[in-house]
């Protein structure tokens, strides 16, 4: 059901864990609905510097929270705004249609993670 | 790696003698109709007699209540609209619980459309029915009450045989869904007061696509569903399915001659399971402690998704269940834990161990072995874990 390149994501998910003194953080989901992820991010010279998560969900939740993360290292915070759930589920070679919506969100929780960034800033 | 086969509750193999017979009734002579008038026919006819007959002695009940099926979803549907529409001019309420299988659940609610009253029953934290909310629910109107023996997600066993008596001093038609608990728990029709009662073969070693229906006789049902021939006596139109049958009675013979020792062989394994998993933090059981299934064992992890776990377990070669959605498709949590008053984001992290006869101890203490990293290991990457006492 999963392809390869997700159950990699899955089993060795890169960059698992928080940035305690992170500059933006970003959450999405609801464990109501069974998914939930949690982006930290380190901003420097305007470029994601370092970037971590924590998801609780389902195999494709986990794999793509991975990718989102491999996808967004070293980008500006443009390009990373950029990535789309889309492109991240194609990066994996695809979901099962039933996970394209509940399980796909690592991209909103990148985003949500770049905002609060923008946020704290504008607040300085 | 070590393969492991934990699902028994989803199906089992098929029983190599089990798989003798099939294949014997697929080949040869043994084709014939059995409403042939020739001697293939007639030689077939009897042998679909004494299948009949072995179902019949392992249920306590009649050959002639005994109808052939295409498995339990079948038997629940033909049970359910069959005494629904049969008594629809003495009343129209019809009592389940909120946790029977769909087959059961939704051929009620499909009725419930149908302008007929539906009660849907709560259930305890074991998710168990109780007798007293089902003599509540009675009316003058009430024509039938589906309960089911042992639930599928929990391995809970209910009260079925103190809401059979009931409904017999009430003269009531009583649905029982026994798929789960036939082979593994005694079913008879007399102990249990049921009028109708659904199993399926695929859940005790036999073929997938059988089942049978036990209607007792004088109750007042007629075949509602299938328009056909006059097979079966008239309550199951379509020409038999012989090889079905014939591993189906074999399954039931081998599933009565073994059922003592391997419940409780299987009870031990499943008490060490639900020991040790028990004792790790934010694990705990669900269902009924001790009113339960001997080879299932059902629980909740904290913080973990339950078809995370499920594929860390299959990559070590285990292969379990869960009650969560991902696996089955619908992305709700199981209707059979919310119902137990289990929050969606707990009911969300569920794992069912249902055991069978080729499990030994030893797969038992690899399982427990493999689990408790990838326990740590999906914890460790949950975004739930600060919450982790």
């Amino acid at each position: 059901m999963y392809t390869e390149k997700v159950m990699d994501h899955f089993t060795n998910p890169r960059n698992v864990g928080e940035i305690p003194d992170a500059d933006g953080v970003g959450e999405v989901g609801n464990p109501a609905c069974g998914d939930i992820m949690k982006i930290y991010i380190k901003v420097k010279d305007n470029i994601i510097e370092d970037i971590k998560f924590k998801t609780f969900g389902c195999g494709a939740a986990i794999a793509t929270s991975s990718m989102v993360t491999e996808m967004a290292k070293g980008k500006s915070l443009e390009e990373a705004l950029e990535l789309s759930n889309k492109q991240v589920a194609e990066a994996l070679d695809g979901l099962p249609p039933v996970k394209m919506h509940c399980s796909n969100l690592a991209a909103d929780a990148l985003h949500a993670a770049i905002n609060d960034y923008r946020k704290k800033q504008s607040g300085n | 790696m070590r393969s492991v086969y934990f699902d028994h509750s989803g199906t089992t193999p098929v029983h190599p003698e089990v798989a003798e017979e099939i294949y014997r009734y697929l080949t040869k002579d043994n084709f014939g109709n059995p409403s042939s008038i020739h001697h293939y026919g007639r030689q077939i006819k009897v042998k679909v007699a004494e299948a009949r007959e072995k179902v019949a002695r392992a249920l306590g009940a009649d050959p002639g209540e005994i109808v052939f099926t295409s498995g339990g979803t079948e038997s629940d549907n033909m049970a359910i609209h069959g005494a629904a529409i049969t008594n629809k001019n003495r009343g129209n309420h019809i009592i389940t619980s909120a946790v029977e299988h769909h087959a059961v659940l939704n051929t009620v609610k499909a009725l419930g459309k149908e302008g007929f009253d539906i009660t849907i029953l709560p259930v305890d934290q074991y998710g168990m029915v109780s007798v007293e909310d089902v003599a509540a629910a009675i009316t003058d109107r009430t024509i039938l009450i589906t309960i089911m023996h042992a639930n599928n997600e929990v391995g809970t066993v209910m009260p079925v045989a103190e809401i059979g008596k009931l409904a017999q001093e009430r003269g009531i038609i009583f649905h029982v869904d026994a798929v789960q608990s036939f082979g593994k728990i005694p079913v008879n029709v007399d102990g249990l007061g049921v009028s109708l009662l659904s199993v399926s073969g695929h859940k005790i070693y036999g073929p997938k696509g059988i089942g049978a229906l036990y209607i007792r006789k004088g109750t007042r049902w007629r075949q509602t569903l299938f328009h056909g021939g006059s097979q079966e006596r008239l309550r199951r139109a379509g020409t038999e399915n012989i090889p079905g049958i014939m591993g189906l009675a074999k399954a039931v013979e081998l599933a009565m001659k073994n059922m003592d020792a391997e419940s409780s062989r299987l009870r031990d394994l499943r008490d060490k399971i639900i020991r040790e998993l028990t004792a790790i933090d934010g694990v705990r059981l669900t269902g009924h402690p001790v009113l339960r299934l001997p080879n299932h064992a059902s629980f909740i992890f904290k913080h973990i998704e339950g078809e995370s776990l499920l594929l860390s377990l299959d990559m070590k070669g285990i292969a379990a269940s869960t009650g969560s959605a991902c696996t089955s498709g619908s992305l709700e949590p199981s209707h059979v834990l919310l119902a137990m008053g289990i929050p969606p984001e707990e009911a969300y992290g569920s794992l069912r161990i249902t055991l069978g006869k080729d499990n030994t101890r030893e797969d038992v203490d690899y399982f427990l072995e493999v689990i408790k990293p990838i326990v740590e290991r999906l914890r460790n990457m949950s975004a739930l874990q600060e919450e982790v006492v």
